[in-house]
């Protein structure tokens, strides 16, 4: 996983709340068994209509999201955090992320930045009153920068840690194995297994 | 220190804990379906990582697959490729897989419990979000993405932050003709669709535990609606009872000792919840949602709400939007809305005792001719325990369309879709825009309030019949 210290680039408001994983890739997208190539349906049914933020050329290029309240709602599929990242954004900011999703992008290198709504409102206005606006995602001094404004943000150690050093929870784990082996030896017998099958 | 049900399990399943860390926390058993698990496979592969355990494993053919002709090749070659890559990598790893045609072939979340596999006390994962069902038995299920997926394969464990736990007591008996979705609707509703975010929901009261183990699981379903991480239900004498016919139920000596550490599993009498919420069951009403996200519902009797009367700002321009989407206009009576297409079934409303409910409101009846419904059994097994029961006969007579076993309508993705500005009553969990099918419009209903629109053409429920 590549590391995630600090972002500099423009970004895109999108002024909606309860921004499903549905609306953010559509299923019949996720038909694919790789993990690229899902930028075609990114915000699929909204980018139809050319008045849609993404299609604005003022936003073209921009790298990091700002959407309203509840965004990634929904499904669980990792395909949205591949889509938003295969489109090119590096972080995405809003007051509240579903629990799915915010795991899925903290797995994945997408920074998921919670601000208070004000300070969402705030960015709003900012970008949308000069798209050119320069915002700094800084995850070393956790906070979001853009103009003279500076709004801090939260993230605990670990997974902070975890994403500067571009580190893959998988071999995390695999350094404990042997608490995983000594967990497994004193499981109840009574626990089912799939193996054999029985119908 | 007294603990919620949600805690025990936790504790119970805990590897490793370190300060500064998440917990690292031990999976009981993992499903898999075709739509996230092929990139996990990969990863492992690249790794050259193998599955710790195949036989805590399972997986099945559901969201992608067709409902007709699955006796034919599946006619999209992305879908089936998709197909193929699970059986092959199944195949490669040692899996137990339930295909399309199979008996115990279904949507992943009926296959495990009518297996037996979903039992009390366990954790159980699945890249999918409505694997929250399984918490019906008393487990700690939740659904999880791709890079999770590879991470349980690989380790049979997730590091994981424990969850606040969150109370929602029902108390009470249901009116006639209010069931368990009613109930989660209704819920929903009321706490929003962020209301349970970073919780654990733990059902209690005398109105769950007065439902059956479908309703439970219908209740359970939902929660990841509410924005909750899972939903629980305390197991009891309906859950083990439920649990004991079933194939792989323990046996003999060590059926006895899971019903006795079942039997432990209950929140402590003076356990302490982050929250808490009551409802009366007398209140309760046929509930069905007017707009695109699960919150936006009302009961059956209500009008279309008028957005110019919601004091939140943000809540007024997502009701503006979802009318817009829906075509809806403010003010009219829920019940006057006509609607195209009936589809029961889903993880939410697919159980037997689902397509029972439904059959015996629209036996000997005639479907309104102005609409189509798909009945879609919740997997294989269902299907022919339904067809056993003669309830195949009751929804053809009607003029329904009996279906082979999947997720079908429910998500837009295999060949059963809405078209745009079809309007359906759907007794699957989500509404979105375009959910069903680009450009669809999806109520959500209980089994009952489905059929009755079946028969009448708008919204309706049995008592209007």
């Amino acid at each position: 996983m590549e590391k995630f210290i600090t972002h500099t680039g423009t970004a895109v408001p999108l002024r909606r709340s309860n921004v499903d994983t549905d609306q953010i890739i559509p299923a019949v997208y996720l038909k694919r068994v790789t993990k690229s190539g899902f930028e075609d349906g990114l915000f699929a049914a909204w980018r139809n209509d050319p008045e849609f933020v993404l299609n604005q050329p003022q936003y073209q290029g921009a790298t990091v999201l700002v959407a309203g309240v509840d965004f990634g709602t929904g499904s669980s599929r990792e395909h949205a955090v591949w889509a938003l990242q295969n489109y090119g954004f590096k972080a995405v900011i809003s007051s509240r992320f579903a629990d799915i999703f915010r795991g899925n992008s903290l797995k994945g290198g997408l920074l998921t930045v919670i601000l208070p709504q004000e300070n969402v409102e705030k960015i709003w206005d900012l970008i949308e009153a000069d798209p050119t606006t320069s915002i700094t995602v800084d995850l070393e001094a956790k906070n979001v920068r853009l103009g003279s404004e500076v709004f801090p943000f939260e993230l605990d150690d670990y997974t902070r840690w975890r994403l500067m050093e571009g580190l893959d929870d998988i071999g995390l784990t695999l350094k404990n194995i042997d608490a995983v082996s000594a967990y497994e030896s004193a499981r109840p017998a009574y626990k089912p297994k799939t193996l054999p099958a029985r119908s | 220190m007294s603990k919620t049900l949600a805690e025990k399990i936790w504790a119970d399943h805990v590897v490793r804990s370190a300060e500064g860390e998440p917990d690292l926390v031990y999976i009981d058993l993992h499903l898999i379906h075709e739509v996230t698990s092929a990139q996990a496979f990969d990863g492992l592969r690249l790794a050259g990582r193998q599955v710790r355990r195949p036989d805590l494993t399972i997986a099945t053919e559901d969201h992608n697959t067709p409902t007709l002709n699955i006796n034919l090749p599946i006619a999209d070659p992305v879908s089936k490729l998709q197909v193929d890559t699970l059986r092959q990598n199944a195949a490669e790893f040692g899996i137990r897989i339930h295909s399309l045609g199979d008996a115990e072939q279904g949507i992943v979340h009926v296959v495990g419990p009518q297996l037996g596999i979903t039992q009390p006390g366990m954790t159980i994962v699945c890249g999918d979000s409505h694997t929250s069902t399984h918490g019906a038995f008393g487990a700690l299920a939740f659904g999880i993405g791709t890079s999770e997926v590879e991470h349980v394969l690989a380790t049979q464990t997730l590091p994981l932050v424990r969850p606040k736990t969150m109370a929602i007591n029902v108390d009470g008996v249901l009116p006639e003709g209010v069931t368990a979705k009613d109930v989660i609707l209704a819920i929903i509703a009321k706490i929003g669709t962020g209301g349970g975010q970073g919780y654990v929901i733990e059902y209690r009261g005398s109105t769950i535990r007065a439902l059956s183990m479908e309703g439970r699981m219908t209740i359970c379903n939902m929660s990841i609606e509410a924005g909750a991480r899972a939903g629980l239900i305390a197991p009891d004498e309906t859950t083990f009872e439920y649990v004991k016919s079933k194939p792989h139920a323990p046996q003999g000596a060590d059926w006895d000792a899971a019903v006795e550490y079942w039997k432990t599993l209950q929140s402590d009498a003076d356990a302490k919840f982050d929250v808490e919420i009551s409802f009366k069951a007398e209140e309760l009403a046929p509930f069905v949602t007017w707009g695109t996200n699960p919150g936006q519902g009302l009961p059956l009797n209500a009008s279309v709400p008028n957005p110019a009367e919601i004091a939140d700002v943000e809540e007024r321009g997502a009701a503006e939007r979802a009318l817009t989407y829906m075509g809806l206009e403010a003010g009219v009576p829920l019940k006057s809305i006509k609607v195209d297409t009936i589809f029961l079934g889903s993880c939410t409303n697919g159980r037997i005792e689902d397509l029972r409910a439904a059959a015996a409101v629209l036996k000997g009846k005639k479907k309104a001719d102005s609409v189509r419904m798909l009945v879609v059994p919740g997997s294989a097994r269902v299907r022919l325990q339904a067809e056993q029961e003669g309830l195949d006969k009751v929804f053809i007579d009607f003029g329904a369309e009996w279906r082979n076993a999947g997720c079908s309508m429910c998500l837009g993705m295999n060949p059963d879709q809405l078209a745009v500005g079809e309007r359906s009553a759907s007794t699957s969990n989500r509404n979105f825009e375009g959910r069903q099918g680009k450009g669809g419009r999806t109520h959500l209903v209980s089994p009952l309030v489905a059929a009755a629109t079946a028969i009448r053409g708008t919204l309706s429920s049995p008592a209007d019949l």
